[in-house]
């Protein structure tokens, strides 16, 4: 983060901060960034590119609002679901970056506004209440339906288990991913 | 000939509308207040005490003076010098914004850094040298009450020990008459954990001072945020006009975020001073250790029985630990809420409560965690103490409910210990769950099931919430009375939109409050725009919390929408060149008696109201409605679980959840279900998991989550959900009543019944919640009660 203060005059030599350069993508896009070490993911995600829609609810890795897809170079498939409050900004160098933001990127303006199934489903089932634990869920949902697209109730309950909701007692979350998986079937299928 | 709109096409009453809030969510795009970024903002973070109770020997912030970046380092004497290192409480008593004196309880405010960026005020924060002399340290009421224990509250005058209040309801002669005449008396003593709401989105506020206009905007994560304007302008002298609280989306509140919190003063004070916006963001660490926690409440009673299984009596006693302020949220009258609505539902001549409050050292803010303020307590001890009643008895658990039930025909109903329920048909959502869960035939599987050494149990438990505060007459929190509001502007193309005093934190009030004003004047909900959380623009409200929006600020949205239509008749008779008298009303369309196919819509209406208004009336179609109820709602509901206990580990896992609410008219059932649905599993938690305790240092463990554990997707038990039990509110304008809660009130003590139901014929009466499976394996094993929290459990 760019830090500007006041010139006192009384400033140790050497105490400047050390700042790291990375190139990595989000949604798509590469990006530049010049980072403390100590910097977190989720603080660069949100507070350096401005993308809140990565939550931050405990910073202790447990519940799971903050989770976003990260792939590495070579890596097949969409990426893995990762805490973002756990990982340093710097380990991202190299790397591509997924966020709810851009979950749905693909086909914007056409019906539905271009929204991915699982973002459908949510609204469908009425998975969501207060919203903020929402865009970690589905985002654990997506790594779930990359690697398994016809996932049982106990897959999908398992997969979501990294991830806390303190509103909607987890049923019509598990019926909106369920709904998102038959919907990219049968879109896979026509 | 009528045209009147189908209600469910244009999402009216009982339409499961699609939430509109949602297209916002599930985009990433919602604003909740850590997504605010104002130009010129700096970083608050706060300085805790790691000490449950000591004495502040010095405080040394010089070094995180000397950090780069940092602005401004705020301390107990420095509020002082501005009067603000007290504030006062919801409740009539006086909490520290940064301690002075002492610290009172782990996790207290000490200090505050505000920085550049909230790395640095970290750093900062731990660059403050505080020299603490620790002071011995309370952790429960026994300890509190106990000769020479140190007094807590020193600081306040005419405080000689830590007893807060006593406070007594209802008939103490009648009740003891009662004990006399009884065949049976039956006793239960048991403890109701601390709890802690958790909503995944901790505290936070940005405080914005504008020097140039004098006016302070703070965005913070509030339920109430006209009581905070309230409280804003009554403890900093700041002019009420001069200060504006948005409340932003709100990532769950459940009660949490109903207080005023040292961190939102300090923002606020730090932004004045600095003339510059100040963000804080609180780690979930600090919610779960120094903001609104729920319950730790000792409940013991005991209950006069007739032979035949009619109940004559009860008394209840409650000792309540408020922690080192008593900083409840809840109507100033009722000292520990409405406690007093246990026993609602049952038909009991008389009763007596005693309770009383008290200082411990541990975290302050007792707050309505998903239930009307302390409700949930009474409503456990009710349904543990029915269950133990009625197996002293040898009765069977839903013929003893039943047998004592308050009559459909015998509403209203005057309580035992005050309340008067008005509607309900409790033997019916008996008869629907026991039908749901097959009762006869799992008694018979769990005979069978014991036989072989498999332990199946069966808990039942049901529930009438007092839901919906006020009435004026009784419910104000310092003296503001408890109504809310609605102001509806029907536009000139006949879109419109609603403002509440209320402020929702994912209850759906943005889809809701439209269907309402659709069902009302049949403009369709998708016409409908709905607002809250500015104080700026929203009429006046108590804010959301204690299942009081729909109740209340629902009601006000219907009668303001009334008023519109009163208007609208008038320009409809203007336009059909007919007397007022002759206008009929059907959904969407006023039109003449005597020919129904010549009307005039309720959009032509709003057009004529900006363009064709007849002489002498006042343009526009925009009206307020002030909503004072004259009563509570009384939902009910019945929720039964069975499950099976592991006899060799003291697992149990739970088979089935069935759960009947009756909550009136319903005006989005889908939302209705999914407000169910969270409530079981909360209901679920504290049986299960979730508490917050402290070791006798005053530690509290549970301030992650690792150590506070709240149930994920895979261990939460599926729930199946039955409504076709409607009774109408007979006073509210729709007849709803409120849902929110009831399952988290009503569900625990269905959850805790079927395990000592499970565990019959050992004796066992009570384990306390949660019943975690050390628990129980040790009540199996030992055949004993396992009751009261660490560490004043007898054999730790």
């Amino acid at each position: 983060m760019t830090v500007v203060y006041e010139d006192l005059g009384d400033e140790a030599e050497g105490a400047a901060v050390p700042v790291r350069r990375i190139r990595f993508s989000i949604n798509g896009k590469k990006m530049i960034a010049e980072v403390e070490p100590r910097l977190l993911l989720s603080h660069l995600i949100r507070r350096g590119i401005g993308l809140t829609g990565t939550h931050m609810g405990c910073d202790t890795t447990n519940c799971g609002a903050c989770t976003v897809l990260v792939k590495g170079p070579g890596e097949a498939g969409g990426g893995r679901p990762v805490k973002s409050c756990t990982m340093l900004a710097v380990q991202v160098d190299g790397r591509e970056i997924t966020t709810v933001e851009g979950l749905a990127m693909k086909g914007a303006g056409e019906a539905g506004g271009g929204l991915h199934p699982l973002q459908e489903g949510f609204k469908e089932e009425h998975g969501l209440q207060c919203g903020f634990c929402t865009p970690g869920m589905m985002m654990a949902a997506k790594a779930l339906l990359d690697e398994n697209p016809d996932p049982t109730e106990e897959d999908v309950r398992w997969a979501l288990s990294g991830n806390l909701c303190r509103c909607t007692g987890y049923q019509n979350i598990v019926k909106s991913v369920l709904w998102a998986a038959a919907k990219l079937r049968a879109e896979s299928a026509g | 000939m009528t045209q009147a709109l189908d209600e469910i096409k244009i999402g009216g009453l009982g339409a499961s509308r699609k939430r509109v809030e949602d297209d916002r969510f599930i985009r990433g795009k919602g604003n909740y207040t850590d997504d605010i970024t104002l130009p010129g903002m700096l970083h608050m973070e706060i300085l805790r005490s790691p000490l449950a109770h000591a004495r502040i020997k010095s405080i040394d912030a010089s070094k995180a003076w000397d950090i780069p970046g940092v602005h401004l380092v705020l301390t107990g004497d420095m509020m002082a010098t501005r009067n603000l290192a007290w504030m006062p409480t919801l409740s009539y008593d006086t909490q520290a914004v940064l301690a002075t004196d002492k610290v009172r309880f782990q996790g207290q405010e000490v200090a505050c850094v505000i920085a550049d960026d909230p790395y640095i005020a970290k750093d900062a924060c731990e660059a403050i040298d505080v020299d603490y002399e620790p002071l011995p340290v309370i952790v429960n009421p026994t300890q509190a009450v106990a000769d020479g224990a140190p007094v807590i509250r020193d600081d306040k005058e005419n405080q000689a020990g830590n007893v807060i209040y006593h406070w007594e309801v209802g008939d103490a002669a009648g009740t003891d008459r009662a004990f006399e005449q009884a065949d049976v008396i039956s006793r239960l003593q048991l403890h109701y954990p601390r709890s802690h709401p958790s909503p995944i989105e901790c505290c936070g506020s940005i405080a914005d001072f504008n020097r140039a206009t004098s006016k302070l905007t703070v965005y913070m994560t509030t339920q109430a945020p006209h009581i905070i304007r309230a409280a804003v302008a009554l403890v900093a002298e700041l002019p009420e006009q001069m200060i504006r609280i948005i409340s932003p989306d709100i990532g769950g509140g459940f009660g949490n975020k109903v207080p005023v919190y040292p961190g939102y003063v300090c923002s606020i004070l730090a932004s004045i001073l600095l003339e510059r916006p100040v963000k804080w963001i609180e780690d979930k660490t600090g919610n779960l250790i120094s903001t609104g926690f729920a319950r730790d409440v000792y409940l013991d009673g005991e209950m006069a029985l007739r032979r035949d299984g009619k109940i004559l009596g009860v008394r209840m006693g409650c000792d309540a630990d408020h922690g080192a302020f008593f900083s409840d949220a809840q109507p100033s009258k009722f000292k520990l809420g409405l406690i007093h609505s246990a026993f609602a539902a049952y038909d009991i001549p008389v009763a007596h409560l005693m309770a009383r409050g008290i200082y411990t050292n541990k975290a302050p803010g007792g707050v309505a965690y998903r239930c009307s303020f302390r409700v949930t307590e009474a409503m456990f001890f009710q349904e543990r103490m029915v269950q133990a009643a009625a197996d002293d008895l040898g009765m069977d658990q839903a013929e003893f409910r039943r047998m004592n039930f308050v009559k459909d025909e015998d509403f209203p109903h005057r309580t035992p210990l005050g309340f008067l329920t008005d509607s309900g048909q409790y033997a019916k959502c008996l008869d629907v769950g026991l039908k749901a869960v097959g009762y006869e035939d799992f008694r018979k599987r769990q005979e069978e099931a014991r036989a072989r050494g498999r332990l199946l149990g069966l808990g039942i438990s049901t529930m009438t919430e007092p839901l919906g505060a006020g009435n004026s007459r009784e419910y104000d929190i310092l003296g503001i009375k408890m109504f809310d509001s609605a102001e509806l502007k029907v536009h000139m193309t006949g879109k419109a939109i609603v403002r509440t005093g209320a402020r929702g934190q994912g209850q759906g009030h943005e889809t809701t409050w439209a269907q309402i004003v659709a069902h009302e004047l049949g403009i369709p909900a998708e016409d409908i725009v709905v607002e809250e959380g500015d104080t700026d623009t929203a009429p006046f409200g108590m804010g959301t919390y204690a299942s009081r929006s729909t109740p209340v600020a629902g009601a006000a949205v219907a009668m303001v929408s009334r008023k519109i239509r009163a208007k609208a008749r008038k320009l409809a008779a203007h336009l059909l060149e007919v007397s007022e008298e002759d206008v009929e009303w059907e959904l969407g369309r006023f039109y003449v008696r005597s020919a129904p196919d010549r009307g005039v819509t309720i959009q032509e209406c709003a057009m004529a109201a900006y363009s064709n208004m007849p002489d002498g009336m006042e343009p526009g179609l925009e009206n307020t409605a002030y909503y004072d109820p004259p009563n509570l709602t009384w939902p009910f509901a019945v929720y039964i679980v069975t499950v099976e206990v592991d006899p060799a580990t003291g697992v149990w896992d739970v088979l089935t959840t069935v759960a009947v609410d009756d909550c009136g008219i319903r005006i989005n059932p889908m939302i209705v279900e999914g407000q169910i649905m969270g409530g079981l599993t909360e209901a679920y938690a504290m049986a299960n998991m979730q508490f917050i305790t402290f070791d006798a240092e005053g530690n509290c463990i549970g301030s992650n989550y690792m150590d506070y554990l709240l149930p994920t997707a895979w261990e939460t038990p599926g729930f199946e959900l039955h409504s076709e039990v409607v009774t109408p509110c007979p006073h509210h304008p729709i007849g709803a009543k409120g849902i929110g809660e009831c399952a988290a009130v009503g569900g625990p003590a269905a959850f805790v019944n079927a395990v000592i139901d499970a565990l019959t014929g050992t004796g066992v009466r009570n384990i306390d919640m949660p019943l975690l499976p050390d628990r129980v394996w040790e009540a199996i094993t030992y055949r004993r009660d396992v009751s009261g929290a660490p560490p004043v459990r007898s054999d730790d």
